[in-house]
């Protein structure tokens, strides 16, 4: 799923200070899962813009709602039921949800709560870890399904890199060097020696480097 | 000039359940502080966040919760819940520039303690020299 944090309170008042009717949109998606930007956390942060802007002796109104989903434009239409009653809105979906309601709403401010961080999975309660680069063009087949691309500080193709120590990455000591994860499990599913073959040369276009990338699916279009 | 703090109280049903007793009156023989707003929750681990920031909202000039000890909670985990949730409120408070120490958690056992006085005259003292709430 897509990961996020709230931005820091000053940055989001600072948003919306001149602001007399404020919408904060939850996303009940990934970022509920990831306990960011579900409707538990829009209320939250409304009680907190609240308090923020009276501090700051301002007087706005501050109301919360919630969309199944800010990334589908079956769910994202339902903002129309919103339209011309505040002067900002304040997403808590991830990035991808405050680009759809600009997309929408040429004439709306949009405003984003929070930082969208990485593709990742819940590890365990509370602690999420980065596990994909979302680079289109996977070669997780080559490395036992553990991405190098996103899992390796290097984003090395052929690895390790010779700078971990006792597993650990020699850049964040704490984080397992994906490359000797990658090592022990292909032992462990005796096919250490693919890994002598050197991984071939990688178009970096599917990735960022190709610019905004689209998917069609012609079976799926009407 | 003098000011007299709006406080409210979350409390554990269970800690507080001895100190209710009589309709409050041993309480107020222990001289519990009159500013002292008790509302009593059947466990401190069903407090939201919002509860707490909607006495603020409301003109409280400082919030604290009393839950079971950490590692004798009548639900298990509920007082630790409730601790986390109000170190989230603590920390927002920072954020917003704003005396962290207006929201507070403590562990009491169950019964009439005075430690259970005691925590509402601390945090009377405290707020009071803090001041009112900058959220006023």
């Amino acid at each position: 799923m897509i990961v996020a944090e709230r931005k820091p309170l000053a940055e989001i008042i600072e948003m919306v200070q001149d602001c007399k009717k404020i919408l904060v949109l939850a996303c009940r998606g990934c970022v509920t899962v990831c306990s960011a930007g579900g409707e538990r956390e829009a209320e939250i942060l409304a009680s907190l813009i609240r308090l923020g802007l009276k501090k700051a002796g301002k007087n706005a109104e501050v109301f919360d709602a919630s969309l199944v989903r800010q990334c589908d434009k079956e769910y994202i239409d339902a903002i129309d039921q919103f339209k011309g009653q505040y002067d900002a809105i304040v997403s808590t979906a991830c990035g991808v949800g405050v680009n759809f309601i600009a997309n929408l709403r040429p004439e709306d401010n949009v405003f984003p709560a929070l930082n969208t961080t990485f593709f990742g999975g819940s590890a365990e309660q509370g602690i999420w870890s980065e596990q994909c680069a979302g680079c289109g063009d996977c070669v997780l087949h080559f490395t036992g399904g553990l991405c190098p691309v996103a899992r390796c500080a290097k984003s090395l193709m052929n690895g390790p890199c010779g700078g971990s120590v006792d597993g650990r990455c020699e850049i964040h000591p704490e984080v397992d060097c994906v490359w000797q994860m990658i090592y022990d499990r292909m032992g462990n599913l005796q096919r250490q020696e693919e890994l002598t073959a050197s991984a071939p040369m990688r178009d970096w276009s599917t990735s960022r480097h190709g610019g905004p990338r689209k998917q069609v699916r012609e079976d799926l279009t009407v | 000039m003098s000011f007299t703090p709006d406080i409210r109280l979350f409390s554990c049903h269970y800690t507080s359940q001895q100190s209710c007793a009589d309709e409050g009156r041993e309480l107020q023989q222990l001289n519990f502080p009159e500013n002292v707003k008790m509302t009593r929750v059947v466990c401190t681990g069903k407090i939201e966040e919002t509860t707490l920031l909607k006495a603020f909202e409301e003109g409280a000039d400082g919030v604290y919760v009393v839950g079971c000890p950490a590692d004798g909670c009548h639900n298990v985990k509920g007082s630790q819940r409730a601790a986390k949730r109000v170190e989230a409120v603590r920390s927002s408070l920072g954020e917003l520039g704003v005396e962290q120490d207006r929201a507070k958690m403590f562990f009491l056992p169950r019964g009439l303690h005075p430690e259970f006085v005691g925590a509402a005259r601390e945090m009377n003292e405290l707020v009071t020299e803090l001041g009112p709430s900058p959220f006023g």
